[in-house]
């Protein structure tokens, strides 16, 4: 099945950003996901053809970058960092119980197609340890419990939102879509720093008490 | 005791930081009228004097970087903004761009001005969708109040500025292969010389900054020099982001002058957590050799930490108290550097698989001695005979902890197995809570 025109028309305004066409290989590769939910067939030949380029090429790109997929992802995709400083911290314990809760493994999806999960390296949220991650937004300093708790709304329909970010969580394809570059109108949302962004400028305001 | 300088993070509490009108609210888009009025190479000159350096990790001066650019060549020219934060430990640029994307923009429209470029781009890691929203709508707003796209503020300059997400690879961060994945490639490094400034994106002239470095600049240029100047120490001037994570009480982000010591960051946020005691920590992310307590008094500056014997990287100060095994913490590192490795050289590819199959054993207590002198011979074949600097990260915590912490490693030989009760490590009271 061939893309839309519409999305056609798209993939055309995302190579426009760009001085030279092969730039836009990046957010090509966002959009199928966003469209598909992961790199597909279709999609690899489609990027080769408005790109002038072979399709071994654009597979070369496409499989040196972890967030692009070869299988699709649940509608919910849950990253729990396991580097050094949230495992330590708990992110071990909770990957741990996510598995046996889920009873599913790293890089797998469970059968309704609702949940699949990964095991992230360091998120730049480290002052927010233990992180995790849904569909690339934020959920702060997790606990085996919260994340538990976060799964099982996401599959009742009814996810928590996160922690910094919109007040209603996206779909893991809907937020594909804004890293291709689409606007959602949604970044007015959320708070502007989470608390421990703002500890020094508070210790400061109080004259260098907590 | 030195005192904390909110600059970047003066305005994070208010709830529309974020917006134009917010960041304008509080004197944002003034610097820019300001540089539009003095000649590029006048701005050039002033970050120079003014002594900022690279925040991205190696410390570079940004005025210097800024002058290599060819003027007059009849070439494109370019600014390339590395928001790939990707170093473990690293945790600033992302509250800052989510905090105030504006003061991002408004240094690259003075940056790019300042180096004669008319198209900049942002490369943002592809991790954070709401980090990326925020950018996205401050760049849209930006081009509707005519700071960017033609005739910016009705001074004759035109500047485009493009927003890209990364895909989740460290190695990106790395500003040669960040070049070659704006170009559409796999992200690997190139060789140089031809250096970016000559040869960068689409082989033209190009400069490439860390976030924190081009955010400060709109500070520097509405402030002047002697402003920036009385911050920080002889060659290490002006505020920075200190992140600090770990077993402390009060984790988060403390904006002070370089030079600020760990003993005062701690004594601010309320000390290591109750009833423990440091162990090691990395200044700047987990490819700076480790301290220990014995560091808690070193000037935390480009010269202070060198002479130390480790780096200030991007200031990421991860805390780890004495619940916390050496060997399990470093061999996660491992993992990272393993899985990081861009496979181009093969000292880095084959040899970060090796360091993490002789780290699982030591861990699982069938290391010796001998294996000890094996795993620091092999850092030696990597560090120094790579293409890039990821492998000399991968070994730093290696070689640091085995400095540090020899006995350790053996203590897991003596105990068949990790000593350390993992729980005991976490924040949490009882597993499962
Ligand atoms: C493996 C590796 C990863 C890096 N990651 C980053 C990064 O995420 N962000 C960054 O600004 N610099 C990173 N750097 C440093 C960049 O190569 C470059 O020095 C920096 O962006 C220059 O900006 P500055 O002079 O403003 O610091 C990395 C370097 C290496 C070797
Ligand atoms: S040192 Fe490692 S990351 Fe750098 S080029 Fe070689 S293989 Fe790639
Ligand atoms: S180590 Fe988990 S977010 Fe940095």
């Amino acid at each position: 099945m061939k893309f839309t025109s519409e999305q056609l028309k798209i993939m055309d305004s995302i190579i426009s950003r760009y001085p030279r066409s092969r730039s836009a290989i990046m957010p090509l590769l966002h959009y199928v996901q966003a469209i598909d939910g992961y790199v597909t067939e279709r999609g690899i030949e489609t990027i080769a053809e408005i790109l002038n380029l072979a399709t071994a090429e654009v597979t070369a790109v496409s499989s040196f970058y972890t967030q692009y997929r070869s299988e699709p992802a649940g509608e919910y995709h849950v990253g729990v960092c396991i580097n050094t400083l949230c495992a330590v911290m708990g992110g071990d314990e909770i990957y741990e119980s996510l598995t046996d809760h889920l009873g599913i493994e790293n890089h797998e999806t469970t059968k309704d197609g609702k949940v699949s999960i990964e095991r992230i390296e360091c998120n730049a949220a480290c002052d927010y340890a233990p992180v995790v991650m849904v569909n690339w937004e934020f959920y702060d300093n997790q606990t085996p419990q919260s994340v538990k708790d976060l799964v099982d709304s996401a599959r009742a329909g009814n996810p928590r939102p996160p922690t910094r970010g919109p007040s209603k969580l996206r779909t893991w394809k809907e937020n594909s879509e804004v890293l291709a570059g689409l606007n959602d109108g949604l970044a007015h949302e959320g708070v502007s720093a989470g608390s421990a962004s703002l500890l020094g400028l508070q210790i400061s305001k109080n004259g260098g008490r907590q | 005791m030195t005192k904390l300088t909110p600059v970047l993070s003066a305005h994070w509490d208010e709830k529309d930081s974020f917006t134009i009108e917010g960041y304008k609210r509080v004197g944002g888009y003034k610097a820019v009228t300001k540089a539009l009025t003095m000649e590029p190479d006048a701005v050039i000159q002033m970050i120079k004097d003014s002594g900022l350096r690279g925040r991205g990790g190696a410390g570079f001066p940004t005025g210097s970087k800024w002058g290599f650019i060819p003027q007059g060549d009849n070439k494109e020219h370019y600014l390339v903004v590395n928001a790939d934060e990707s170093e473990p430990g690293t945790c600033k640029d992302m509250p800052l761009l989510m905090a105030n994307p504006h003061v991002l923009i408004e240094g690259i429209i003075i940056g790019s001005y300042a180096i004669r470029a008319n198209h900049a781009f942002i490369y943002l890691r592809g991790e954070v969708v709401h980090v990326f929203r925020r950018v996205q709508q401050a760049i849209e707003d930006a081009y509707k109040a005519g700071l960017l796209g033609k005739n910016i503020g009705g001074k004759g300059y035109d500047l485009e500025l493009t927003l890209h997400a990364g895909a989740g690879a460290y190695i990106c961060g790395e500003e040669t292969a960040l070049l070659d994945s704006l170009e559409g490639f796999r992200g690997q490094p190139r060789l140089r010389p031809p250096f970016p400034a000559i040869a960068g994106l689409y082989a033209k002239p190009t400069v490439v900054n860390n976030v924190e470095s081009i955010a400060s600049v709109p500070a520097i240029i509405n402030n002047g020099i002697e402003w920036f100047q009385e911050m920080g120490t002889e060659k290490s001037k002006g505020f920075t982001l200190y992140s600090l994570s770990g077993h402390v009480n009060n984790p988060g982000q403390f904006e002070a002058p370089l030079g600020i010591t760990l003993r005062e960051i701690l004594e601010l946020a309320g000390g290591i957590r109750e009833g423990h005691q440091l162990k090691f920590w990395t200044p700047g992310g987990s490819s700076t050799p480790l301290f220990t307590d014995q560091h808690l008094d070193i000037p935390l500056d480009y010269e202070g930490v060198s002479a130390a014997g480790s780096m200030l990287g991007t200031k990421a100060l991860q805390i780890f108290d004495e619940t916390t095994c050496v060997v399990r913490a470093v061999l996660r590192w491992s993992e990272f550097y393993k899985h990081e490795s861009c496979g181009k050289c093969t000292p880095c590819r084959e040899g970060t698989w090796w360091l993490v199959q002789m780290l699982h054993d030591l861990e699982a207590g069938k290391g010796t001695e001998a294996d000890l002198a094996k795993l620091l011979d092999l850092c030696d074949n990597i560090a120094g005979r790579s293409f890039c600097a990821l492998a000399d990260g991968a070994v730093a915590p290696i070689i640091s902890s085995l400095k540090y912490f020899r006995d350790e490693y053996l203590e897991h030989q003596r105990n068949g197995g990790c000593p350390f009760d993992r729980v005991a490590s976490t924040i949490f009271k009882t597993v499962g809570v």
